[in-house]
């Protein structure tokens, strides 16, 4: 074995076997070589991330458009270019229109109530409680609960006809409530869910960056004569800016592809009899994977892309500006 | 002295390791090991009742070693199976697959080995194997089950309303559908609290399913929006739906599933398949049973096959399992261990078979019961590729119906712009 030993620094040879036949040629390729080490080393130490977003975020990304342009059935494989005309076809779609309807309602019945008791959650557990972890891990069971498992569970708590929650309601002297025919009403049960599932898990960020608030400003705050809730709207709220803008926009993004909890709302996996809770992402998963037309769903993908930056960027103007009203500038 | 070098190995090493992680992950599992043995992987879903079946041909077949993936629901594995089709790769050597997606696989069955073979003719019921035959004569899956339909009733619930409940008199009860449904009438004149049927959706398929082209031609046209018959049927189940024969539930819903602990209805179209659900949903309850009669003549609700996909690496010990595991003597195990019916003709004559009994449904000799159900389905319902798109939209127009939401003529014409969408 003819190895090739150099100077670490200089990069020359310092000792080799006996310069015959190609030897010559060998050098200049291991000079060549070490430059390139000094040139692209660092990029390749800091491409694994970079490399695993090609491979998994930009090339589906830009598959899905070139699958988007295309006549492509799930089964069949690809056919002619179409051109923009899947797109077309969805946007002509009344189901389209109103599975995006139906994504909002669900999405805003959840995010809001969902953010505004996860800070207020997360206040309470900043105080000083007795067995204060426990009470601050309890709140994350219901993340750990698988979805599907909560999907049902709750489908049963809100039965129609046997359910308990309407069993609850007619205790009361409430009529019950048809939370699989209506369409608010099943709005307002899959928003249950996910609010079940998510407060706990935004309470405990929320509560991380509490912590990081100053105790001063608060003791400053009580000398003042402040009360809990003054100091909580003066001062916690807005120390919280970028973490509120954090949750904003991850919820943003998870609640307009919501899928499991409406999917799993009832058998047939349509969003109920009249597509009353639809979501944009149940849609597109009937496109592909019932109707099989991979096309048109991919271009349904791409709208619900550009939509979520759409709202993302909304988002965040709006919490920008709520966050730097009324604190302190 | 090698540090220069060595980096960069380092990081391309680091590089291939992960490239081969994300790679890995898609690739078949199944390989012969280096001792020679086989992995052979069955994906199956719900009950086939083939677990005890597994161990039996691996101590038969030393070498052979069987791995099963069992999916919860139909419509889980499917969404498996069609992504991995569309793949290319990552399917189980044998998949089992559905009635109802037959049409849509039959298309593809470049995808699929061709297991005819002259041994196993004959083996199954006519229309069984001839579903799963392609136009040029290839056959893509060994049928494992049928749906053989018969009539399971609440006897205890016939007695209160004043009807006979003995099974052989039910039987007489009503041979068809105009029968059944003044049955109906006159039973809910008596108990004004329970329902006739389960859900307008199961009795709607049923008679569907006994129209021979109902939603798609032979050429495979949709042709549900000018069928007279179809909208026949829509126009009788919806109008019963008014008259309070159904309960208005989807079946598979929660609903449905606490109605059977809730006097909610007192018959229901059964296939042999069903037993084990109204076994399960109504445990405790008692006075279920079943009578041999299906209004309408015969028919025939599900049932599945068992294909060998061409990406299997085995594909020829697949195919010998697939063989072994639908032989009737195999059939007849699954059929007593989870009580699917067999679809194969040797099967339906089987002692075993015939001689078994229900304690559930009061003792009913079921397996009798279903091997004349069987013998009475003529021809199975023509389903091609869009027969599940139409079905899922003409289930839903009946739901809209029985939930208020829209009269049937509003359903029929929401049903008929549904079908526009369906190309």
């Amino acid at each position: 074995m003819t190895t090739l030993q150099r100077d670490s620094r200089t990069g020359g040879p310092v000792q080799g076997p006996p310069a015959r036949g190609r030897a010559g040629s060998r050098l200049l390729s291991a000079e060549r070589r070490s430059r390139w080490d000094v040139k692209f080393s660092p990029y390749l130490y800091i491409s694994p991330f970079f490399v695993l977003f090609a491979v998994v975020g930009v090339f589906p990304l830009l598959y899905t458009a070139y699958v988007s342009v295309h006549d492509w059935d799930l089964l069949g494989g690809q056919g002619a270019f179409v051109g923009l005309d899947n797109f077309a076809r969805v946007l002509e779609d009344r189901y389209f229109w109103n599975a995006l309807r139906n994504t909002l309602s669900i999405f805003l019945l959840s995010s809001v109530p969902q953010i505004l008791i996860a800070i207020w959650l997360a206040f309470l557990l900043d105080t000083h409680l007795r067995a204060r972890t426990f009470w601050r891990m309890s709140i994350l069971v219901p993340f750990v609960v698988a979805p599907v498992a909560v999907s049902l569970i709750f489908g049963n708590l809100f039965g129609d006809r046997y359910g308990l929650v309407n069993e609850i309601l007619q205790v009361v002297g409430l009529d019950a409530v048809r939370w699989h025919v209506d369409t608010l009403p099943s709005h307002l049960a899959i928003a249950t869910m996910v609010n079940w599932r998510w407060t706990g898990y935004n309470a405990l960020i929320f509560l991380a960056a509490m912590q990081a608030i100053p105790r001063d400003v608060y003791e400053a705050a009580d000398i003042d004569g402040a009360s809990k809730f003054r100091q909580f709207l003066h001062i916690t709220v807005p120390m919280l800016r970028p973490t509120i803008i954090f949750i904003v926009i991850t919820s943003t993004i998870g609640g307009l592809q919501i899928f499991a909890e409406p999917r799993l709302f009832d058998n047939a996996g349509l969003g109920g009899s009249d597509r009353q809770y639809q979501t944009v992402t149940m849609y597109l998963w009937e496109l592909g994977w019932r109707v099989r037309d991979l096309g048109t769903a991919a271009s349904v993908a791409w709208l619900l892309f550009l939509i979520i930056i759409v709202f993302a960027l909304v988002n965040l103007v709006l919490t920008l500006r709520i966050a730097t009203s009324g604190g302190p500038r | 002295m090698r540090h220069v070098p060595s980096k960069s190995t380092a990081a391309l090493a680091a590089l291939a390791v992960l490239g081969a992680g994300a790679l890995s992950s898609c690739g078949s599992d199944s390989a012969a090991d280096s001792d020679g043995t086989v992995t052979l992987s069955v994906a199956t879903f719900n009950e086939f009742g083939y677990e005890e079946l597994f161990e039996e041909y691996e101590e038969l077949n030393p070498g052979i070693e069987i791995e099963h993936r069992k999916a919860g629901t139909a419509p889980e594995h499917q969404d498996n199976l069609y992504t991995k089709l569309a793949a290319g790769s990552g399917l189980s050597d044998i998949e089992a697959i559905e009635v109802d997606w037959l049409a849509a696989l039959v298309e593809q069955s470049d995808a699929f080995v061709d297991l005819s073979d002259p041994e196993v003719e004959g083996r199954w019921l006519d229309w069984k194997s001839e579903a799963a035959t392609t136009p040029d004569g290839k056959l893509i899956g060994y049928g494992t089950d049928i749906g053989p339909e018969a009539v399971c009733y609440r006897a205890d619930l016939f007695e209160q309303a004043g009807l006979p409940s003995d099974r052989e008199k039910v039987a007489e009860l009503f041979t068809t559908w105009d029968d059944y449904f003044e049955t109906g009438r006159e039973f809910v004149g008596e108990q004004p609290g329970t329902a006739w049927y389960d859900a307008s959706g199961g009795i709607a398929q049923a008679m569907v399913q006994q129209i021979e082209y109902s939603f798609e031609d032979a050429e495979n046209n949709v042709i549900a929006a000018d069928n007279p018959e179809v909208k026949e049927v829509f126009d009788t189940v919806t109008g019963l739906s008014e008259e309070g024969l159904s309960t208005g539930l989807t079946q598979w819903s929660e609903d449905w599933t606490a109605a059977f602990q809730n006097d909610g209805f007192a018959t229901m179209a059964c296939p042999g398949w069903m037993l084990g659900v109204i076994e399960g949903n109504a445990s405790g309850v008692e006075g279920w049973d079943i009578a041999d009669v299906f209004p309408g003549g015969g028919g025939n609700w599900g049932g599945s096959y068992l294909t060998v996909p061409t990406q299997s690496e085995h594909p020829e010990e697949a195919t010998a399992l697939a063989a072994w595991l639908t032989a009737p003597e195999q059939q007849i195990k699954a059929f007593e261990s989870k009580g699917t019916f067999p679809s194969q003709t040797e099967a339906l004559s089987d002692p075993v078979l015939t001689g078994s009994v229900n304690e559930f449904f009061n003792d009913a000799p079921t397996g009798e019961i279903l091997a004349e159900r069987a013998e009475a389905v003529e021809f199975i319902q023509h389903k091609g590729p869009r027969y599940a798109d139409v079905n899922t939209a003409f289930q839903q127009a009946i739901q809209r119906v029985d939930e208020g939401k829209e009269s049937p003529d509003e359903a029929w014409d929401s049903f008929l712009a549904d079908l526009e969408r369906i190309r």
